[in-house]
């Protein structure tokens, strides 16, 4: 059996448990999100676990990349603690402001630094943004056929894999060659728990840095300049309602509800 | 000058037409008359569409271009993106609108690759600025925050639309006009995936998406027995159970795809009955459509409380089987 080199990209996004602590400032306008940490993007979990699955059933070896400000190695030491050999950080300032189509270029620009791989896997959303672009992004920046919504992946003879792709109506099976971009979804697997052992290892394992000038990326492609799409402004939805409480005894409450949903046209009786 | 063009992206599985289709019809309609005039256009690909074509011309479309083609059968992103990509750069509209499904989701993100063009996702609402770009408010962070996205130079704008959003216009006396267009260009092509079959599973959510009654479930319902009393419930008003993430988690519910917010479906019915919510904004992006919303908690500081119309604080086990019994009684 050849063995198979996977490359796994990740994203660390603010810890979706606290998205409720999230505001707008009045007024700056600006997002106020101090203090929640940055975490793996969780769907990017599932990718690194398919992976390592991956790699148990062929052998091979499992690195991550990620386009991120520099404290982001935490996260990739945490990718490595799960068991992925090696990383890549991609840090530079002129990244910042990056929309899917430049984080695509800048990934890409990674990837073709790091040599040739078999399978790359991505999560297919990520948590923050929630859009699904990067995965079929950052394959067509590197010309290669590419699937997201990916639920399972079997390998088949001759470096074929067999894709079952979660759709809206149902399930849509893919047969793609390799080497290929897989974006996952997050049904995909139960991402393992990191060891003792795992977190052991991997503070002796590499992460590589690169800046700009290393991938030698134009600057004017990528960040806010590069970007396509710019940001407007930020604005909370509007949920509030009026709240009204109905109280009383149990029984003068139902006599309440049953009031409302006759007025509402759902209790005809 | 031309007039600009706003194009939609229709889309057909199993050889249905998406509801989503027609929804972009209809927010292409709003665009085009803020954009004093637009024509609206709209693609379809596929092996059989032609019979689609009057279908989507009697809903709001001025132009059908229909792309058949044995090939196009099936959805395969290398034949699909080809065709549009090109198809795009010799029509060089204003505005193209896909909807947000798994398979538009991906074409539109390498479709715009090709272009080098921007591309929002999710868009919750569509409407244009003072200098006339279209204004793209996307979600994020689970719906916390919502975003406006603008393209201000490359072209086309675009965006992927969820389903739900807009209304689909009803159906026009004047039809637009239908166009085949000539595939020939995807014998370009050499594709590398092949798409083997596509299978069909019941639409499970249908019923809670369209119930006029949602009995909505959390973790505070605390048991599988606790859980009988919101199927009862709703059973009794019509309605159908539909549940957050922890009390998917814990079992109590019918599967995922009756999970409510961001990662699941939106219910938009006349009465959201909330049963030991707290109210975290991934569960309530799902339910903010809701004509009514009533919510039953014991804590008087749960959130839900001020995103409801109206609040009961108590325990439900307390009024639940009363209600429950009431309206047995009446019916």
């Amino acid at each position: 059996m050849k063995e198979r080199r996977i490359l796994v990209c990740i994203k660390p996004v603010p810890d979706p448990e606290h998205y409720d602590e999230i505001r707008i400032d009045p007024t700056s306008k600006t997002l106020v999100r101090s203090g929640i940490p940055a975490v793996i993007n969780p769907n990017d979990k599932n990718a690194i676990e398919a992976a390592l699955e991956v790699r148990e059933y062929w052998g091979g070896t499992v690195e991550l990349l990620s386009m991120a400000p520099p404290d982001a190695e935490e996260n990739l030491r945490e990718g490595l603690a799960m068991g992925a050999d090696k990383a890549y950080l991609l840090s530079d300032r002129s990244f910042a402001g990056s929309d899917t189509l430049a984080t695509a270029r800048v990934l890409a620009a990674g990837v073709e630094k790091i040599g040739s791989f078999d399978l790359v896997i991505t999560g297919s959303e990520s948590a923050d943004g929630g859009t699904t672009n990067v995965s079929p992004q950052l394959g067509e920046m590197l010309g290669l056929p590419h699937v997201c919504n990916v639920e399972s992946i079997k390998p088949q003879n001759e470096g074929q894999w067999q894709l079952n792709v979660k759709i809206e109506e149902g399930y849509m099976e893919v047969e793609g060659p390799t080497p290929m971009v897989i974006g996952v979804n997050h049904k995909i697997n139960i991402p393992r728990y990191t060891t003792v052992m795992g977190i052991m290892e991997a503070e002796d394992k590499e992460v590589v840095i690169w800046s700009a000038a290393d991938l030698g990326i134009d600057n004017g492609k990528v960040g806010l300049t590069g970007s396509p799409t710019q940001p407007g402004g930020l604005h909370e939805p509007k949920l509030q309602r009026a709240g009204e409480l109905l109280e009383g005894e149990p029984e003068v409450v139902v006599d309440k509800l049953i009031k409302l949903l006759r007025q509402a046209g759902v209790l005809n009786a | 000058m031309l007039p600009q063009e706003v194009f939609v992206v229709a889309e057909q599985v199993h050889g249905q037409l998406t509801p989503v289709s027609f929804e972009l019809l209809g927010a292409a309609k709003k665009l085009a008359k803020e954009m004093g005039g637009a024509s609206i256009s709209c693609i379809l690909l596929g092996a059989d569409v032609s019979g689609h074509g009057a279908d989507l011309a009697s809903h709001g479309a001025d132009k059908v271009y229909l792309a058949e083609d044995p090939r196009l059968a099936l959805y395969q992103n290398e034949y699909y993106a080809l065709f549009l990509t090109e198809f795009f750069k010799k029509r060089q509209p204003e505005v193209v609108l896909w909807g947000a499904s798994a398979i538009s989701g991906e074409l539109a993100a390498t479709v715009a690759a090709r272009l080098e063009t921007g591309l929002s996702a999710h868009c919750s609402d569509l409407h244009l600025n003072e200098e006339g770009l279209l204004v793209q408010v996307v979600p994020a962070f689970g719906g916390k925050v919502l975003g406006d996205i603008l393209c201000p130079t490359r072209r086309p704008q675009m965006a992927t639309v969820k389903p739900g959003i807009f209304s689909s216009l009803s159906k026009g006396e004047e039809a637009g006009e239908i166009i085949n267009e000539d595939t020939s260009i995807l014998a370009r092509c050499n594709p590398l995936l092949k798409t083997l079959r596509v299978t069909k599973e019941k639409d499970r959510d249908a019923s809670l998406k369209e119930a006029a009654v949602v009995v909505g479930g959390g973790w505070g319902v605390g048991s599988g027995e606790n859980w009988k009393m919101l199927k009862r419930l709703s059973s009794l008003l019509g309605g159908a159970v539909g549940c957050t993430r922890p009390a998917l988690d814990e079992g109590w519910a019918d599967g995922e795809h009756t999970m409510i917010g961001t990662s699941g479906i939106t219910v938009k019915p006349k009465v959201y009955i909330g049963v030991g919510i707290s109210g975290a904004i991934h569960h309530l992006v799902g339910i903010k459509d809701a004509e009514m919303i009533i919510s039953i908690n014991k804590d008087a500081k749960a959130p839900i409380l001020s995103f409801s119309d109206y609040g009961v604080v108590a325990d439900f086990k307390k009024v639940l089987p009363g209600l429950i019994e009431r309206i047995e009684e009446l019916t």
